[in-house]
This record gives C-alpha cells, sequence and structure tokens, in this order.
C-alpha cells in the first residue's frame, strides 16, 4: 500500500471563461518511507494538489488516499495519518506555543501528549519558548511551531509546503535535520520547495509539475543522469550566436550550457571561438537539479 | 512503518478541545467579551428606564423597571451568543489559523457543537452579570423559572448557530458589520425588549410577530413577570422551530464545507 496515491487527480477553478484548470491528470504513488520532493514553477498545481491531499480544497475528479484511506470519503483516517506544515505563516494570536500545541494534540483526539511536546519542542529549539505568546515569536520561530503542530499526533506522512521560504541558514539546517532524523525513523515525507538544493540534497524521488501536469517523476539520481549530464559554465561580456542564446541559461554575465559528452563540450566551445565570444573562467561539472530542472521546464508543454 | 498516535480521547475529545478552546478565545478577552456587554445593558437601564419609566405603559401592574430588565438580559444573551462564533470564525478565516482546525478530522457535529457550546456559554456568562447587576435596582421575579432557563438555552443557542452561519459566510469585516447592523441589530431592537409590543401601531404590531426575536424576549420575560403578549409555548414552539431551522443550516454549510474547502 503506498503511503499517498494520486489518482488521475484534476482541479478546475471555476471562473470567467470556463474557469482555471489547475491541475490535470495527475497519478503517481508515494511508497511508505520516502523522501519525496514535489517541484515546479509558481502556478504549476503544486499548492493545490497539496491542498486537495489535506482535504482543505476538493479534487473535480479522481481520487487521493492516504495509507489507503480516501481524503474525501474516509476523511477522518486520512487526516490522522497526515501531518501538514501550511505554507502560509499563520498562528493563533491568543495562545502560548504549549497551548497551541495542546490544543492541536486535542483535536486529533490525542491526551496527554507532553512528552512528544517538549521532545518537539526541543528538537525544533523551541523548549526555551514554550510559555511564550504566539504573537512574540520572531517568524522564523512561528515557522518552527507550525513544523511541531503538523507533528503532535504523530502523523505516518508529512507534508512540508514551501517550509524554508523566507527562513534563514541555521534554522534550515535545524528543520533538515529534524525532519531526515523522522523520515530514518520510518515517516514518509512530501516535500515542496523553490531551494532545488534542498530537493537534490533530501529526495531520493521527484515530480516535477508544470501546467497542473506531471512532467517528470524519477529517482534524483536518474533525473541527474538521465538528462544533460554536463554543464559548461563561463563568463562572458559579448552576446552569444543566436543558435548558443536559445539553448544557454544566463545569469548576469554567467552563461551555462549543456553538453552530453565532451564531443559536445568540444564542438560548443568551437562555435564560441567562430563566433569570437571570449570565454573567461570556464568550467565544465556536473548538471545540478537546477539544470535539469530548467531542461524540462522548458521542454515541456505549457 | 509508522503508525500516528492513537486517538486515546476519541471524536468526543476533539470536540471538547475545540469547545474548551473557544471558551479560552473569549475568556482570556473577558473585559471586552463578558464585563463590557454587562456595562452597556446596564447604560441602557440607567437611561431608558429613568427616561421612560413614567411614560411607557406595559403589562398592567408590571412597574417598567422589572418589564424592561429581562428584556435587556435575553438582549444581551442574544447578541453576544452571536457575536461569539461569528467573530471567532471572521478572524480565524482573516487571519488564516482556521487552517488548523481544517487539517483535522473534527466532524461537521463537532465544530457545530463547539462554537454554539462557547457562544452559549459567553451568552449566558453576560445574561447572568447582567441580572447580577440589575438585580440591585429591581430584584426579579422568579414567577416561572423553567421558562427563563428554555428561553435563554434556546435563544443563545440559535443566535450561536446564526453566528457560525454568518462567519462561514461573511469573507471580510464589513459584511460581519452589515449582518450585524442591518439583521442582528434591528430585530433585537424591534423585538419588543424595550415595550409591550401591544403598544404599537397595527403594522407594526403584526410585523413583530414575524420576528422570532420577540417570541425569545417575549417567552423569556414572561419567566420572571408571570405575563407576556402571547402565550409561552407559542413562543417556545417558535424559538424552537428557528433554532432547528438555522441549526440545520449551519450543519449543513459545515459538512458542506461552504466557503472552507474550495
Amino acid at each position: 500500500m503506498p503511503a499517498v496515491r494520486f489518482d488521475d487527480v484534476s482541479k478546475t477553478y471555476a471562473g470567467k471563461g470556463g474557469g482555471l484548470r489547475a491541475l490535470d491528470g495527475v497519478s503517481f504513488d508515494i511508497e511508505p518511507g520516502e523522501f519525496f520532493g514535489l517541484l515546479g514553477p509558481n502556478g504549476a498545481g503544486k499548492t493545490t494538489l497539496i491542498s486537495i491531499l489535506a482535504g482543505l480544497a476538493r479534487a473535480s475528479s479522481g481520487r487521493v488516499q492516504v495509507m489507503g484511506h480516501d481524503v474525501a470519503g474516509d476523511f477522518a483516517a486520512a487526516r490522522r495519518a497526515l501531518g501538514v506544515v501550511p505554507q502560509e505563516l499563520v498562528f493563533d494570536p491568543f495562545f502560548s506555543v504549549r497551548e497551541a500545541l495542546r490544543i492541536q494534540s486535542g483535536y486529533f483526539g490525542v491526551r496527554g501528549n507532553d512528552a512528544w511536546i517538549d521532545e518537539l519542542l526541543l528538537n525544533l529549539d523551541l523548549a526555551d519558548k514554550a510559555d511564550v505568546n504566539m504573537r512574540q515569536l520572531s517568524g522564523g520561530m512561528k515557522r518552527r511551531v507550525l513544523v511541531a503542530q503538523a507533528l503532535v499526533h504523530r502523523p505516518p506522512v508529512i507534508v512540508l509546503d514551501e517550509p524554508t521560504a523566507g527562513v534563514d541558514v541555521e534554522l534550515r539546517q535545524t528543520l533538515w535535520q529534524f525532519i531526515a532524523r523522522l523520515n530514518r525513523e520510518g515517516h514518509t515525507v512530501l516535500l515542496t520547495t523553490h531551494y532545488l538544493e534542498e530537493a537534490e540534497a533530501l529526495c531520493s524521488r521527484i515530480a516535477m509539475l508544470k501546467g497542473g501536469r506531471v512532467v517528470a517523476l524519477q529517482r534524483t539520481a536518474e533525473l541527474l543522469t538521465g538528462t544533460a549530464s554536463t554543464m559548461l559554465r563561463f563568463k562572458t561580456d559579448q552576446p552569444l550566436p543566436a543558435a548558443l542564446a536559445q539553448r544557454a541559461r544566463s545569469t548576469g554575465r554567467i552563461v551555462q550550457l549543456k553538453a552530453h559528452d565532451a564531443a559536445e563540450v568540444e564542438s560548443l566551445l568551437g562555435a564560441l571561438r567562430t563566433a569570437g565570444v571570449k570565454v573567461e573562467e570556464l568550467e565544465i561539472g556536473r548538471a545540478d537539479l537546477e539544470d535539469v530542472f530548467v531542461q524540462i521546464m522548458r521542454g515541456a508543454p505549457a | 512503518m509508522k503508525t500516528p498516535a492513537s486517538p486515546s480521547g476519541g471524536a468526543l475529545h476533539g470536540a471538547r478541545t475545540l469547545f474548551h478552546k473557544e471558551v479560552l478565545r473569549f475568556w482570556k478577552v473577558g473585559f471586552q467579551t463578558v464585563a463590557a456587554p454587562v456595562l452597556s445593558a446596564l447604560l441602557y437601564l440607567l437611561i431608558f428606564g429613568h427616561v421612560l419609566s413614567d411614560k411607557v405603559q406595559v403589562f398592567g401592574n408590571v412597574g417598567y423597571t422589572r418589564f424592561l430588565i429581562p428584556g435587556l438580559v435575553m438582549m444581551s444573551v442574544l447578541q453576544n451568543a452571536f457575536a461569539n462564533s461569528s467573530s471567532s470564525l471572521i478572524q480565524s478565516k482573516i487571519t488564516g489559523n482556521l487552517v488548523f482546525l481544517l487539517l483535522t478530522p473534527l466532524s461537521h457535529w463537532a465544530w457545530f457543537a463547539a462554537y454554539v457550546g462557547a457562544s452559549m456559554l459567553r451568552a449566558l456568562a453576560v445574561g447572568a452579570g447582567v441580572l447580577l447587576v440589575t438585580a440591585w435596582f429591581s430584584p426579579p421575579g422568579l414567577a416561572q423559572p423553567g421558562w427563563i432557563v428554555a428561553f435563554a438555552l434556546l435563544g443563545a443557542g440559535m443566535l450561536g448557530a446564526l453566528g457560525l452561519v454568518a462567519g462561514l459566510w461573511a469573507e471580510k469585516f464589513d459584511q460581519m458589520a452589515a449582518f450585524q447592523n442591518f439583521i442582528i441589530l434591528p430585530m433585537t431592537f424591534l423585538s419588543g425588549v424595550f415595550y409591550s409590543v401591544h403598544s404599537l401601531p397595527a403594522f407594526w404590531y403584526g410585523l413583530s410577530h414575524l420576528n422570532p426575536f420577540f417570541y425569545m424576549i417575549d417567552g423569556f420575560r414572561s419567566g420572571f413577570v408571570g405575563a407576556s403578549d402571547v402565550s409561552p409555548w407559542l413562543s417556545l414552539g417558535v424559538v424552537g422551530a428557528s433554532f432547528l431551522a438555522v441549526s440545520a443550516l449551519a450543519l449543513r454549510l459545515l459538512k458542506t464545507g461552504y466557503k472552507l474547502r474550495h
């Protein structure tokens, strides 16, 4: 039984001119114990898919299951198996950190949960903030409380929707160490993020969404080797010839060009020399997830 | 493989937690949610009681202050029951923390019981407060305590449920203010809190009988003064039916996730 199953999930938001099709026949499974990444540009449908999984939105068609429980038909069991860290930095200003966590436990029918709450506070570096009102916490601390709230009922499946957006480096590391530990202990993790290096480092498998469709679904390692595996990076002040400019990724002076093998590297360098482009600080390296991402997003139909 | 923590307290514990949270929410700002409405009611009593006591003729031998106090108590009960569930929901929606609740396995029954229950508790606390401070001006008679309890509970329950409906419907604070100012406030003021409907011209007298708030106030007052504009049994029927109708609507909206789950 997969931990999460998306089965032909579509979602159309009603609106003028036929409405917006946010998801279009999305199907994939996440196996128990996986650390799974869901990537895609803004508006690709990541948050919509997670909202349907969490019961915050309803699919127009198709089915979603968590640990075998349908999120619509058997919502109580599905939600008990799921811990969701929402994207927005929300909090209830009436309560302290500990009160908020006790209340969240209670909603799930869990009593006498203080030992686990203390462990969460300790692991998320919040122990000294337990009795502080939520209003008085910094943004990063509020984010940690959101993570703790998602975990109070010890869900087997953890969903993190852009958990590190606007979070400082130190907290990011604390957070990932803790999530990685939970994953090692058997929790399934579903992560959406804009930081591709995080996804590359953490996720064993990745799905990429574009325009509401799955355009890639592979093990991270295969994704990195399966597509263009070599990247040519250099700096230049001159315009590239049209044929190269089309396939280049430019960030200011830095240009990146993909190549499949050594022969292609040679021919790219030849083309640059022929065009008279002055190349500085040339490097040849392995493609990272960002390169793969850009490549797939360019190739995929909108 | 990991399994979720067992819900040792069961589904009932979830509903109880939400009720407890809703009670804490108003209790932590009790000065504003309980003491302030008591003061307002006291001001109404001082002003209207003083100005109108010789001019308004109510039920024969019942003095105006004795007539007015139960009306003020019930008005406070109704307004605060509505205010509690509606403001809690709209605040949670606008600040976004309603998501914590939406992610839980709580059923629509649990939501309903917790929001309406907490509204009733605040309403009854305010009502008791008003009764206590006004008793100094005119000790309340307790002609038929059964009616007092029945109408207080049903009235608070109905307005708590109505507040839930309004809180689900409204997307902005000004929509909520409109609901309160154009529906709740006119219905409370035109319900016979300050006068006996028998003193009204025929048209307004007839119109008052279409207002469920009139039956709540009239029935509640009959428990104190032993006299009423219509039979308390009729009032009980109207108020009971209104409570059931509004509750059914609130439960339906919760079950379908109206404006909650898109």
